[in-house]
């Protein structure tokens, strides 16, 4: 989805601001907006994926003019809606009206740990040869699809090199098509493609800027 | 900007109306998270303490010291940073595959995450605000020379920047270049020296 999430190059933003005295959390609902989403997470009523997808398709207005964590609290909202986990009228009401869904995995203090310990690693073993090799030339796709993406627009339509691969690796775009576990898992090859800044940025731009990209393999085509 | 301040300031300039709203919409939804037996509020305050008190940009200042100080340590990082970077014990969320990248006299190395904020949790904690914003975001792969311009960094005209966009689940950290002069320096004292901003790539030592 050609989301306002997808920002690489997008001007009128400003200089990057610093805060002069930095602090994790600016208030306690961040902190407890942070560590739900975790929790939550760690339910398997969604995945990676699917919690990317549901922020990125938030509003327009709304994504660019929520902090952080507001972004967060309104995509994690939207998840727990989509599966009938909580009802509008709960929210509001901030009480339980409908009896609970049943949910995968309930963190408690003691498995918190282990939890975050192990992490969710998308790498998988995959059988089929790498189309690509280290050095190859690539383009990444002119493509816009309506669903789940982790190809920037920036990179599309450009040649890159290839610089490395990752092994197989969960696809973002099919990881979102099923929205209750099991969900539906391709995997494919990864590679980091590099791409010269001004391949991407015009021929007047900075030739000492280069920029690499993340790209599953059918983000990519081989370069005659 | 060298670390994480544990110093909660709530005296920040901020609209206090509108974080109010979300106190209040947040607590509402943990409650009624617990009432429905999703969340265990023990293991929320369990995920916070964690990210506030024990990971953070310190683990990455062990990994970045230890190989400054031991070849094959730094060799074994580039080759397979997620193994290397285990051994120290620094595994799981947002670090699960880890790729280091070297800076050397031609190239610096600079991380962004254009699509969202992906960044290496396990080896640097929690992004700060400007690695989340839109700002950042925006102009890190545009015109990274005039990003490091705002963070204070010249670097020579002629040095090569490379930007890693964080587009998939692979996390990356900087290796700074060792300083000169700290031959003589405990690998305790070396990470003393390595600052969140030098594993960003936003920051020289």
């Amino acid at each position: 989805m050609n989301g306002v999430h997808d920002m690489g190059g997008q001007q009128g933003f400003g200089p990057v601001l610093f805060e002069e005295v930095e602090a994790l959390f600016h208030a306690d609902w961040e902190s407890r907006a942070m560590a739900m989403t975790v929790a939550m997470g760690a339910s398997g009523q969604w995945n990676i994926d699917l919690s990317r997808s549901a922020r990125e398709s938030l509003p327009p207005a709304v994504y660019l003019s929520s902090s952080y964590y507001e972004i967060w609290i309104r995509g994690l909202e939207k998840l727990l809606l989509e599966r009938n986990m909580v009802t509008q009228a709960e929210l509001s009401a901030g009480q339980l009206i409908a009896p609970p869904v049943k949910v995968n995995k309930v963190l408690t203090r003691d498995t918190v740990d282990a939890a975050l310990k192990a992490g969710s690693p998308t790498k998988r073993p995959i059988s089929q040869p790498a189309l690509f090799k280290v050095g190859q030339k690539v383009r990444a796709l002119n493509m816009h699809p309506q669903g789940h993406t982790r190809l920037p627009r920036y990179a599309r339509g450009h040649e890159g090199t290839i610089v490395s691969l990752h092994g197989g690796h969960v696809l973002p775009d099919q990881h979102t098509l099923r929205a209750l576990p099991p969900f539906n898992v391709v995997v494919e090859w990864l590679y980091t493609v590099v791409f010269d800044g001004p391949t991407l940025w015009g021929a007047d731009s900075d030739p000492t800027v280069e920029v690499t990209v993340d790209a599953w393999e059918s983000y990519l085509e081989a370069v005659a | 900007m060298t670390g994480h301040s544990h110093d909660h300031d709530h005296s920040h300039d901020h609209d206090h109306s509108i974080l109010s709203e979300m106190e209040v919409r947040v607590r509402a939804l943990e409650t009624l998270l617990a009432q429905k037996g999703y969340i265990n509020p023990a293991a929320i305050d369990r995920i916070i303490e964690t990210y506030e008190k024990e990971v953070g940009p310190h683990n990455g200042a062990q990994v970045v010291a230890k190989a400054w100080a031991e070849p094959d340590f730094k060799a074994w990082l580039i080759q397979d940073a997620t193994a290397a970077i285990a051994s120290l014990g620094f595994t799981g969320r947002q670090g699960e595959h880890m790729v280091v990248v070297e800076n050397t006299p031609d190239q610096h190395n600079m991380v962004v995450c254009t699509l969202c904020s992906c960044y290496p949790w396990t080896v640097l904690g929690l992004p700060p605000v400007w690695y989340k914003s839109a700002a950042y975001r925006s102009r890190a792969v545009l015109e990274p020379r005039k990003v490091l311009a705002d963070f204070g960094v010249p670097l020579p005209e002629n040095t090569r920047i490379r930007v890693w966009d964080s587009t998939a689940e692979v996390r990356y950290l900087v290796l700074p270049k060792r300083p000169h002069g700290t031959d003589h320096l405990s690998t305790t004292e070396l990470a003393g020296l390595v600052t969140r901003d030098a594993m960003i790539g936003t920051a020289l030592i």
